[in-house]
């Protein structure tokens, strides 16, 4: 049977097979952990702590009065030891709140019985999700209260569960599946509840065999009207817009939210989180990170404790594979598509960490790119519609006014024009500097 | 006949071209619009390069605002000290000090000083490797891709053979092109009558950005305690800043400096013939 889709798209090799049945493994309790107070997009939040002091785990730590945040939480007990500027694995630099452990590990016990919960008005979700500090876990981080907003007089009629997990390498997504299925129908339920949607809808790939059956025997007690729907696996079937088209058939315009069109999209992670954050009191402060690539000892999926730094992960991943003299490898935050190169190990484990991918070997060859041969494969491959090479080149030569015009705003930086590009040119690095540039030139 | 065709379609051609030049000339003389002749002489002066340095869209939209004498005879850089007295004198008003500005790097961080603990395999200008960092270490150094060199239409940037861009100080105008395409903003325009600079950007404190480089402003003070007068260098963000009014512009403040960052700009200012003569010695 052929699976529901979007158009264009890409078939990238999935090296799903590393970790894809390794059983979730607790990670040991970091000895420091260091906390961004920036892990969300929107406004950074203030450090609700000082240097010195004492915190228990699951204490907020930072908050902010912005309507897009979602605050932050100490995620072992401890002592502060610095509030200071550290790597982020984005890149930048971001002040961060560092805690010293003190080895204490709190059990969390149940607040709330699941009758409770599904009788819970929306008003109050949605402040026990926000005091969560939950946000989207799949990787773009958007606070997830801010989702349960329906805009005035607009109806929400489907409540849609991402468990796509399209990103080549990552198997934490398909791991919640599997082991806590009831955890997500229960979030679904609760979803469903706080934004009015009759129908929920749960999108998985079908390379995920075990997952949905395992969500389909959950679905019969917890849910039973559930429609868990099997998409071919394609790249980026997990992009929150290519998910709606797939499985509604509606678009959503550029600019506007999925909301607009009446569906609300969170990942299978949030919504088990959703749960956890209702039931057990408990905000994010531990998720699941898959550490996985041809440069690791021993790939595995872990429950890691937000702030863990990457090498202590890694470490525990059984370390990097030792490399022939002169090869590199490259250790990037998140899967070989969209993920983010780190240039150290010192950077923490956050909120949107899905995945660890360390490549070695011939992938990480250095790329020379040649002349554009107007050859259209980057056009034909656009899940967004878009025309990458036009729109790279005119972020490249920072022409503002035309890379609006050609809608590079739209780019979702999904990198498949990149990936296919037969000239090897950077494409999206270029867009970015193009959306930089548009940004920089609105401030001005 | 074919010459007949030729001979009538020679005169027809011409005689529409007569009969238009006549309009226009005519039109020329009867519609014409006097322009202040004071813009046309301060225009005269104006190097008519419309870099933009000063601000305007222009050389012309400058020399409107300079007959009107809302800007001050010295606002082109590019012009000089010769380009403000010949505006003066058109103006009729006294001569001005025309005191050029010239584009200093404040970063010394290269390839020889720098930590790279990464290397970098996209696209080889700042403007995108400023996404991901780049190779070195220091989030604040030179990226070392010359942008800055690329934009200068002056030729008056190098990138060296430690992998920095160098300013000419004979040939700098003081347009700004580098400053606007330094993604990390460590170029900044001068008068050229100063000369002590603090040659570092990074705000880390002390033991960090001496990690990153070995000619960082790690924040020690010394500087500060050495100044002759008080206020004169200030610490911020762990980084010495120079206040151009106070400070004294010598030796003094600046000799006791451990990772020699703040320097006197006279010892190291680089003209297009050094740099060649360094160039060719490298190579």
């Amino acid at each position: 049977m052929k699976h529901k889709t979007f158009t264009r798209g890409i078939h990238p090799s999935y090296n799903k097979g590393y970790t894809a049945d390794k059983a979730t493994q607790k990670a040991r309790l970091p000895e420091r952990v260091i906390i961004p107070l920036s892990q969300h997009i929107g406004a950074p939040c203030l450090a609700l702590v000082k240097r010195g002091e004492a915190v228990v785990e699951g204490q907020k730590i930072g908050d902010v009065e912005s309507f897009i945040a979602a605050p932050v939480h100490a995620s072992i007990s401890g002592v502060v030891k610095e509030i200071a500027l550290h790597p982020h694995p984005g890149g930048s630099k971001v002040l961060s709140v560092v805690i010293d452990g003190d080895g204490e590990e709190k059990t969390w016990n149940p607040i709330r019985e699941d009758s409770e919960i599904f009788a819970m008005k929306a008003d109050e979700v949605r402040k026990c999700v926000r005091e969560a500090g939950l946000v989207g876990l799949g990787g773009a981080s958007f606070p997830t209260y801010v989702k349960f907003m329906p805009p005035k007089g607009g109806k929400v009629e489907a409540a849609i569960l991402n468990g796509c997990e399209c990103e080549p390498f990552l198997t934490a997504d398909d791991r919640i599946m599997t082991e806590h299925p009831d955890k997500v129908l229960k979030g679904l339920k609760v979803i469903m509840a706080a934004v009015g949607a009759s129908k929920g809808i749960v999108g998985v790939e079908d390379n995920k065999p075990a997952a949905i059956a395992a969500l389909k025997s959950a679905a019969v007690d917890i849910l039973p009207d559930v429609e868990i729907v099997l998409l071919e696996t394609k790249y980026p079937q997990g992009a929150e817009k290519m998910l709606i088209e797939a499985i509604l058939k509606r678009e959503v315009p550029v600019g506007k939210l999925p909301l607009d069109v009446g569906v609300v999209v969170n990942n299978v992670g949030t919504a088990a989180a959703v749960y956890d954050a209702l039931c057990l009191g408990k905000p994010v402060i531990e998720r699941i990170v898959t550490v996985s690539g041809s440069g690791i000892n021993t790939p595995g999926n872990f429950m890691v404790r937000v702030g863990t730094p990457f090498f202590e992960l890694i470490g525990q991943a059984g370390g990097l594979a030792t490399l022939p003299e002169g090869e590199e490898r490259e250790v990037l935050n998140g899967g070989p598509m969209m993920g983010i190169a780190q240039r150290n190990l010192f950077a923490p484990v956050i909120k949107g960490t899905s995945g660890i991918t360390v490549l070695a070997g011939k992938r990480v060859k250095p790329r020379e790119h040649n002349a554009c041969i107007r050859c259209a494969s980057c056009v034909s491959v656009c899940p967004m519609g878009l025309m990458p090479y036009k729109i790279a080149d005119m972020g490249r030569l920072e022409m503002v006014d035309d890379f609006k015009s050609w809608s590079g705003l739209a780019c979702i930086e999904c990198g498949c024009c990149s990936f296919v590009c037969p000239a090897r040119r950077p494409l999206v690095q270029w867009i970015r500097v193009g959306k930089i540039k548009v940004r920089e030139t609105a401030r001005s | 006949m074919i010459d007949q065709a030729f001979i009538v379609s020679v005169l027809t051609m011409g005689g529409l071209g007569l009969a238009f030049a006549a309009c226009l000339a005519i039109a020329s003389v009867k519609f014409r619009v006097e322009e202040d002749p004071i813009v046309e002489a301060v225009l005269e002066a104006l190097p008519g390069t419309n870099c933009g340095a000063c601000g305007f869209a222009g050389c012309h939209s400058l020399a409107v605002k300079m007959a009107c004498k809302e800007v001050a005879v010295n606002a082109c850089p590019v012009a000089g000290q010769e380009g403000a007295d010949m505006i003066a004198k058109a103006l009729g008003v006294e001569a001005v000090e025309a005191l050029r500005d010239v584009a200093v790097v404040l970063c010394r961080g290269g390839d020889a000083e720098s930590v790279k603990s990464a290397s970098y395999r996209g696209d080889m200008t700042c403007a995108s490797a400023v996404i991901t960092g780049g190779e070195k270490d220091c989030s604040y150094s030179c990226l070392g891709y010359g942008d800055c060199v690329k934009v200068c239409c002056f030729d008056s940037m190098g990138m060296n053979a430690n992998g920095m861009p160098e300013v000419f100080f004979d040939k700098c105008v003081g347009c700004g092109a580098c400053v606007r395409a330094c993604p990390r903003d460590i170029i900044e325009m001068h008068p050229e009558d100063k000369t002590l600079f603090v040659y570092c950007r990074n705000k880390d404190k002390g033991a960090a950005a001496k990690k990153v480089c070995k000619v960082s402003c790690i924040g020690c003070m010394l500087c500060k305690k050495d100044c002759e007068v008080p206020g004169g260098i200030k610490i911020e963000n762990f980084l010495a800043v120079i206040d151009y009014e106070l400070c004294p512009q010598d030796d003094v403040a600046i000799k006791r400096c451990p990772t020699k960052c703040i320097l006197n700009g006279e010892n190291v200012k680089m003209t297009s013939a050094s740099f060649a003569a360094q160039n060719t010695l490298n190579k």
